[in-house]
């Protein structure tokens, strides 16, 4: 393949990394936008999932859970980005992409940690109110471990979802890994194109190896399992790997 | 500025505008066909590649974890790198968008056959075996059947996603309505991106509800035996997930 080629030229060539609009500042771009939603998803979904899963509003929550990421997947990304775009948001910068990119990572985040916590083993959790536990120490050293397998694989949806929408922001004039391609696009450089293409790709499927190998270090159970054994135990709702999308 | 009448909506950029739908109706209908079109002819070819595939999966282990981790690996692309990444194999083309659709699809609706075909109760399957029942007609009278509701559920996720990510395809000029979106981005052309975001959004919640209509019609036995709590569950929800969930609970 010719093509192929040509994109590894393109991509062993340094030029291409360096300096204003290279490989390297649009990388930082995209990791940068990335992280700072991420965190500002979880900021949101995370304490609202627990109050859920808790019992504040466990009625309820499953349907608000389910509900909240049926419509995420029916609302196409690329349209919210261009309207943010060209409503009064997108003269602030890159606020339109920041909102759109929370507004995204959200569903994922809250609906596995509301699952993780409203359906930790509730023996374990009765028996650790009749120890004298606090709601607060309930949830720190209950619950949250419990939950910890659950709440994870909503992060590494979230971080994965974060990345593909980063990469369409390029789209709206947004910067980030995604201006390689879209600039291969406008000057007709299938080289670049393909090549930004394997950038990006990349880039999600190492977000995602990452996450899973810090989930494993940091799992509070440390005990050896297959990655399905929890989601097969409990009634997942929406924790299953088909429940995520690339956008 | 003053008081915009119905005429000068398209001079003054309103986000809604009925002069827009007036004056554009045909361009909006054939983004729309256009954008069926595609979500319906990669969703058909996904069933028919998925199909075989999650027989295989089940059939033998060591496929089953080949197909799935590929299948899911696949779903971690990006839909902008997916279709820049099919561009060299395609070129600007319509079936570059379709490709990628399918690819993403895949994943989604093996699982699901999988997960359908995995919760057929060995009783049934034994006693259709016991009655003679060959390979093929065990597959096709017994095992699909009662796979439906999870195949279905698989169907109408990825057919809703498929929906919102055809739009992405504007980038090659065959992302249906995203096109539209597209094209008026530069212009800050208001109206068209609303409208026609709005009907991409419409898109998809008629899908979804033709689905479930046809799921009803062909699994009437799930609706007779559903207790209160299910019936109750299904009045509540145009829920995808609660169906996958009542498919999954009978594992």
């Amino acid at each position: 393949m010719n093509a192929i080629l040509d994109a590894w030229t393109w991509l062993t060539t340094a030029d291409h990394w360096t300096g204003r609009g290279g490989v390297w500042q649009r990388l930082g771009e995209h990791l940068e936008l990335t992280g700072l939603c991420l965190l500002l998803s979880a900021m949101l979904a995370l304490p609202l999932a627990f109050w859920l899963g808790h019992g504040g509003g466990r009625r309820y929550g499953g349907a608000l859970a389910i509900n909240i990421s049926n419509a995420g997947r029916a609302v196409p990304t690329f349209a919210v980005l261009v309207l943010l775009t060209i409503s009064p948001v997108g003269e602030h910068g890159e606020l339109p992409t920041i909102i759109a990119l929370v507004l995204f990572g959200v569903p994922p985040l809250l609906t596995n940690a509301y699952v993780g916590i409203a359906e930790a083993d509730r023996d374990v959790v009765e028996a650790a109110r009749g120890m004298g536990m606090s709601p607060t120490q309930l949830l720190l050293r209950v619950e949250l471990p419990l939950a910890f397998p659950l709440l994870m694989t909503g992060v590494r949806t979230a971080a994965v979802q974060l990345v593909a929408t980063a990469s369409l922001a390029a789209l709206a004039a947004g910067g980030g890994l995604g201006r390689v391609i879209t600039a291969g696009f406008d000057t007709n450089n299938t080289a670049q194109v393909f090549a930004g293409a394997v950038l990006v790709a990349g880039l999600a499927l190492l977000v995602e190896g990452f996450l899973a190998l810090v989930q494993r270090l940091i799992d509070p159970h440390r005990r050896p399992r297959d990655g399905h054994a929890e989601t097969a135990t409990g009634r997942s709702v929406s924790t299953t790997p088909e429940m995520e999308t690339t956008t | 500025m003053s008081a915009a009448s119905a005429q000068s909506c398209l001079a003054a950029n309103d986000w809604i505008c009925g002069e827009y739908l007036r004056s554009r109706s045909q361009e909006l209908t054939d983004a729309t066909v256009e954008h069926v079109l595609i979500t319906a002819t990669s969703i058909g070819i996904a069933v028919l590649i998925a199909f075989p595939l999650a027989l295989l999966a089940r059939r033998w282990r060591l496929a089953s974890a080949g197909i799935l981790s590929l299948t899911t690996a696949l779903y971690t692309v990006p839909t902008l790198a997916m279709y820049a990444l099919l561009l060299p194999f395609f070129g600007i083309s319509v079936s570059l968008v379709i490709c990628g659709l399918v690819l993403y699809s895949l994943t989604i609706l093996v699982r699901n056959i999988l997960t359908g075909l995995r919760s057929v109760p060995v009783e049934a399957r034994e006693a259709a075996i016991g009655l003679g029942y060959g390979r093929t007609r065990l597959l096709f009278t017994v095992e699909l059947p009662l796979a439906l509701p999870a195949l279905m559920a698989g169907l109408r996720i990825a057919t809703v996603s498929a929906v919102s990510l055809t739009t992405v395809g504007a980038i090659v000029d065959n992302g249906g309505l995203g096109n539209l979106i597209y094209a008026a981005m530069d212009s800050y052309f208001k109206a068209q991106v609303l409208t026609a975001s709005v009907l991409c959004v419409l898109l998809a919640i008629t899908a979804d509800l033709l689905l479930l209509g046809l799921q009803r019609l062909l699994t009437p036995w799930t609706r007779a035996a559903a207790g209160g709590r299910r019936a109750r569950r299904a009045a509540g929800a145009p829920v995808r997930d609660a169906v996958l969930d009542d498919a999954r609970a009978t594992v």
